[in-house]
């Protein structure tokens, strides 16, 4: 397929033109300004002079920034194990499905995917909140409860409905919701790739389905299951609608105290050295993909 | 036979026949769905409360299409999404061949540059362009419609252009250089051969990523509220602007239209170009 760049220049030139421009302007240059900022702080109320300070790196490493990029990491991480808990059985239930079985299986994952980001989390709203369905189902159950045991004497009391939304196990759950097709989509693809015989002669040889699943299949499917795990963490770390809408003050993530830095608090180096920070997170976490990836090529 | 077929006991390998797995895959669909389903349900619901079924209405549907705010919303939606995905198409055409036909020096660097849009945290991109569209190329607010969504417009195709690659990338993986060559040899000139010899085989690849570029602007929220003013709302700023107060029938119908419109036009995406457009939206790079 490939031909010189030298053998074709004008074509080259036409193709390679506009979209280097582009992403170069419009794209590459928005960023680099980013990150010139973060070296930069404010010199009067609409002006940043790039001075090549690092006092806002100083400044993100505070006690009090440094809670919130861990709390950024640790549901990030949280919702992670939790995503691959869920769709490791529902990858397994796809992947021996039969053909046409598994086409279905695989819309049945990817529809509520489709659905745009805000209504999904809007949809959970109305299920978390004091008066949704949760909570009424609850309630319903208690005064029923409450019915029996008033009979016997011992009344319950008045149903308190629990306060699911505005924290963060609001937060998780809707990170889990949001992120689970992400999970299952490339651990279906490395699991469709395995050879059957393997797990059928582990089978055979008198294994059960866990130990198949645990020391045959979990290894061999070992560079779907990194890139499933970090192609759920990276966008965790930097969610910013779930934990504006379902969390409470205290479960703010890294993305909200950046939104907030730039909208409200109107400190754009500081705000700019956290979105970097966030950034050196993600090419860490690609890096170690990348890393993986190659040494399971090397050993093949 | 069929119903002899169904008492055997499932083979080692049948785990979907096996009730732990068939209770996971139920309890993951009601997961996934029933908050979706609900939502939907709801929006025909003839009750504030949002609760209870009092019967079927479609009151909150006539109340949003009543709604002009949230009517010229969804048309600014309609224009940003209409014109990034054209740009976006013609773009993402010119990566995909480039990276198809050509070696050249630093191929690699501009690999992992077109990657880059796909893998930056949203957040991080819509500062970029909040603080490119005030400080470095002041984009005027008060000019006439629609020119003024021009920043918004320019931010979603940075973002969708990169996407649109890897569909027709993918597309023209399977086409066969044979066909060029015989076209050549025939006498075709380089653009003939573009026009009446690859574009028709990219066809399936172009419209796929022309819907996928429109759903992503359609359906783009973050990066939108960093470069919408006060002016140019889009329909997501605006149904966020909703939510924030609170859930209310109207923001279920307004979400049933927005989830019916983009689950029609992924569907169709994905049986032109299904597994393109797959990895495409998991981010497997280019």
């Amino acid at each position: 397929m490939d031909e010189s760049w030298r053998d074709a220049k004008g074509v080259f030139a036409v193709v390679l033109g506009p979209p280097a421009v582009w992403l170069t302007a419009f794209f590459l240059v928005p960023l680099a300004i980013i990150w010139a900022y973060s070296f930069g702080e404010n010199t009067s109320l609409t002006q940043i002079g790039v001075t090549g300070t690092f006092a806002n790196y100083a400044h993100a490493v505070r006690p009090l920034y440094l809670g919130i990029i861990w709390k950024s990491l640790w549901f990030a991480a949280a919702t992670t194990v939790l995503c691959l808990i869920a769709a490791f059985p529902v990858a397994i239930a796809i992947t021996f499905a039969r053909e046409k079985t598994k086409v279905w299986l695989l819309l049945l994952i990817m529809l509520p995917f489709w659905t745009n980001l805000l209504i999904r989390t809007y949809a959970l709203m109305a299920v978390l909140r004091d008066e949704g369905y949760i909570n009424f189902a609850l309630g319903f159950a208690w005064g029923g409860v409450s019915h029996v045991t008033g009979a016997l004497g011992y009344p319950l009391g008045t149903f308190v409905p629990l306060e699911l939304l505005h924290n963060n196990f609001a937060v998780i759950f809707g990170l889990v919701y949001v992120q689970l097709p992400f999970m299952v989509l490339p651990l279906y693809a490395a699991l469709d790739r395995l050879d059957r015989s393997l797990l059928e002669a582990s089978l055979d040889l008198g294994a059960g389905h866990f130990t198949t699943f645990a020391r045959v299949v979990t290894p061999l499917a070992m560079p779907g299951i990194v890139s499933g795990v970090l192609i759920t963490f990276i966008p965790t770390v930097g969610a910013y609608l779930t934990p504006d809408l379902l969390g409470g003050p205290s479960s703010q993530m890294i993305a909200n105290v950046i939104e907030n830095q730039f909208k409200t608090a109107n400190d754009w180096p500081f705000g700019a050295a956290l979105s970097f920070l966030l950034m050196y997170m993600t090419f860490v976490a690609m890096a170690v993909q990348g890393m993986v990836a190659r040494r399971r090529g090397a050993t093949r | 036979m069929r119903a002899a077929a169904r008492k055997s006991p499932p083979g080692p390998l049948e785990y979907l026949r096996r009730w732990p797995i068939q209770a996971w895959l139920a309890f993951t669909a009601f997961y996934l769905y029933a908050p979706l389903i609900t939502l939907m349900a709801f929006s025909f619901n003839d009750s504030k409360r949002n609760i209870v079924w009092r019967g079927f209405t479609l009151k909150y549907y006539q109340a949003t299409f009543a709604d002009t705010d949230l009517i010229t919303a969804f048309g600014n939606s309609l224009t940003i999404a209409a014109v990034s995905t054209l740009v976006s198409v013609i773009l993402g055409a010119m990566t995909a061949l480039l990276l198809w036909r050509f070696r050249f020096p630093a191929k690699t660097v501009l690999e992992g540059a077109l990657g880059l849009p796909i893998v930056v945290p949203e957040i991080c991109m819509g500062v970029a362009m909040l603080v490119f569209f005030t400080q470095v190329v002041p984009w005027p607010t008060e000019i006439a419609w629609p020119f003024n969504l021009g920043a918004i417009i320019i931010s979603h195709i940075s973002f969708s252009f990169s996407f649109v690659a890897i569909v027709i990338r993918g597309r023209l993986a399977s086409f066969n250089r044979e066909l060029e060559e015989a076209a050549k040899d025939l006498g075709a000139s380089e653009w003939r051969v573009f026009w009446d010899v690859i574009v028709p085989h990219m066809r399936p690849g172009l419209i796929a990523g022309a819907l996928l570029a429109f759903t992503l602007s359609l359906d783009d929220f973050v990066i939108t509220f960093f470069t919408s003013g006060p002016d140019t709302i889009t329909f997501p700023v605006k149904v966020y602007s909703m939510v924030r107060f609170s859930v209310t029938p109207e923001v279920n119908a307004a979400s049933t239209i927005l989830i019916v419109l983009t689950v029609a036009l992924t569907a169709i995406a994905l049986r032109l170009q299904g597994a393109d457009v797959a990895r495409a939206e998991t981010g497997e790079g280019l």
